[in-house]
């Protein structure tokens, strides 16, 4: 009966006001859950905004944090000692290649070496069976804060003074009074020297995650990489900013650099979720095999250039915790992928690249 | 004439189902990117096995309307607004299929292990590479934007044949009984 002439209601103004009510309701709903109506949200956008702020502005084709840095390859030599706790392959005796990059924090690309007391290690293992597990480590013990929230105001009052071209002390000193949790970052950083060497460090997940065994049982852990590389080296010359590429260069060109992974297991109690907080000495260690970082390339031209080293890409068998910067930091360093990855494309509306290829 | 008047039970099932899924699936695209907290995760893991789901029923859905007739528009509606029907409908049909598949070539491009849960991980369909994956993401994104207001469009064109036209265009796909 398709073709009987519709019938429509008298008034209908009533009902256009429904229909109104119902798609505008819906376009609302989306805007707020998409962010554009709720502008108060801690978002990727607003982060990484941030610390390109922090940075003199955006250096297109570059990671937002942790922007110098250098491309090395090696591989896993696995022995076998962690395959009980977790039911990856990756841990069964055997090698596994990686993909890897050195880094000192900040989204300055040509920040001088000694600008910060602190370097990182990144990783993509790549799995026979296709499977990846990344993971970004830091040479320090503990993360300041706990949240992405504090983190973020830990950015906004470490935001260089215009005048000077340092962050005002009064406010960071504010930040670090308002929060208490950085207690244990901030007596390790007192210690912290700028090291001449990536050789030398030990590096740490900070983060914690659990293995999860073959039976099903999941376990806490985090991890650090402990060298092999007892030499110091030599101190770089005074007023010299690049002098970490140059000593990796050197230290590669006599043989492998070769790295612990030491597994740290967490106690009843210890707390998983936070990143701020250390866990007590004596913890139960397993040492998984060897990191061995062969060979070197500038970062522009590198295998790590095109990687995203979100810390949530798992093989099975390790999974996430709850801490919540492990979603922070997975939501943060996609939309810095897509930033520089967009500007890499010449996508319309993206600043050139041509910083990138100096 | 003494046509078809309502879309066959199975197609109603698929449209309804996916209609929830699709709606469901463009909010939790826009708010997985909107948020560094803990949400970012589970919605992201979610909105990949999702998203694959509605590919495969599109797949269905697409196979199943080629080869069974809709019920047709009423005959006085006017020439504008069956042309934007149809080019509704289709767009649809478009959308629901390209999104997933964009989706996925673009965790390929980015790199990513396309890994959908529960130990499930898809081969990658296009090599890695850095500006294939930014055009697939933006695409992505203003394609999803543009499911949306299609999704607004058709919401408020089946609410205006119900509420007001009161044609059978809207029972012919919610079923229940002619007045």
């Amino acid at each position: 009966m398709r073709d009987t002439p519709s019938k429509r209601p008298p008034n209908p103004i009533g009902r256009w006001a429904l229909i109104l009510a119902a798609v505008a309701g819906s376009a609302a709903a989306f805007g707020y859950v998409g962010g554009w109506l709720a502008p108060g949200r801690l978002s990727p956008a607003k982060m990484i905004d941030t610390l390109q702020a922090n940075s003199g502005g955006a250096h297109p084709g570059y990671r937002r944090n942790h922007a110098k840095g250098i491309c090395v390859a090696g591989y896993f030599e696995s022995n076998g000692a962690l395959a009980p706790y977790s039911s990856s392959p990756l841990f069964g005796p055997g090698r596994t290649p990686f993909v890897g990059r050195f880094a000192i924090p900040g989204g300055n690309p040509y920040a001088p070496d000694s600008s910060v007391p602190i370097r990182s290690f990144a990783l993509r293992f790549d799995l026979a069976d296709g499977e990846q597990w990344r993971t970004g480590m830091n040479a320090m013990p503990v993360f300041p804060v706990s949240t992405p929230e504090a983190f973020y105001e830990q950015q906004v009052a470490s935001r260089p003074d215009p005048a000077t071209g340092k962050p005002d002390p009064e406010r960071m000193k504010a930040f670090f009074a308002s929060h208490p949790e950085t207690t244990a970052f901030l007596a390790w950083v007192k210690t912290a020297k700028p090291s001449p060497s990536f050789a030398t460090e030990t590096y740490n997940s900070i983060n914690a995650f659990y293995l999860r065994d073959a039976q099903g049982e999941r376990r806490a852990v985090r991890w650090k990489v402990v060298p092999d590389a007892a030499s110091p080296g030599t101190a770089p010359a005074e007023g010299e900013k690049n002098y970490l590429d140059a000593d990796l260069g050197n230290r590669l060109a006599s043989g492998p650099l070769r790295w612990h992974m030491i597994m740290t297991f967490a106690a009843d109690g210890d707390p998983v979720d936070d990143a701020a907080s250390v866990w007590p000495d004596g913890r139960k260690e397993v040492d998984a095999g060897t990191v061995v970082v062969a060979s070197v390339t500038p970062q522009d031209s590198g295998a790590c250039r095109d990687v995203n080293y979100d810390p949530t890409v798992l093989p099975r068998g390790i999974e996430v915790s709850n801490d919540p910067l492990l979603a922070a930091r997975s939501a943060a360093y996609a939309d810095s992928y897509l930033r520089r990855t967009s500007e890499e494309g010449h996508l319309p509306g993206t600043a050139s690249k041509k910083e990138a290829s100096r | 004439m003494n046509g078809q008047t309502m879309f066959h039970p199975f197609a109603r099932v698929l449209h309804w189902l996916m209609a929830i899924m699709i709606l469901a699936m463009l909010f939790i695209g826009a708010g997985m990117v909107s948020t560094l907290s803990e949400k970012h995760t589970w919605l992201v893991n979610l909105h990949k096995p999702l998203g694959m789901a509605v590919f495969v029923l599109a797949l269905i859905r697409l196979g199943f309307r080629l080869t069974h007739r809709a019920p047709p528009l009423p005959a006085d509606l006017p020439a504008w607004q069956k042309l934007a029907a149809h080019a509704s409908h289709w767009m649809l049909y478009a959308l629901m299929l390209a999104m997933p598949l964009i989706g996925w070539g673009m965790l390929s491009a980015g790199g990513y292990p396309v890994v959908l849960g529960g130990g499930v991980r898809l081969p990658s369909i296009l090599p890695a590479d850095p500006a294939l994956f930014a055009w697939l993401r933006e695409s992505h994104r203003y394609l999803a934007w543009l499911f949306f207001l299609t999704f607004l469009a058709h919401m408020g064109a089946a609410l205006m044949h119900g509420l007001i036209r009161q044609d059978g265009v809207l029972r012919s796909m919610t079923g229940g009984r002619r007045r």
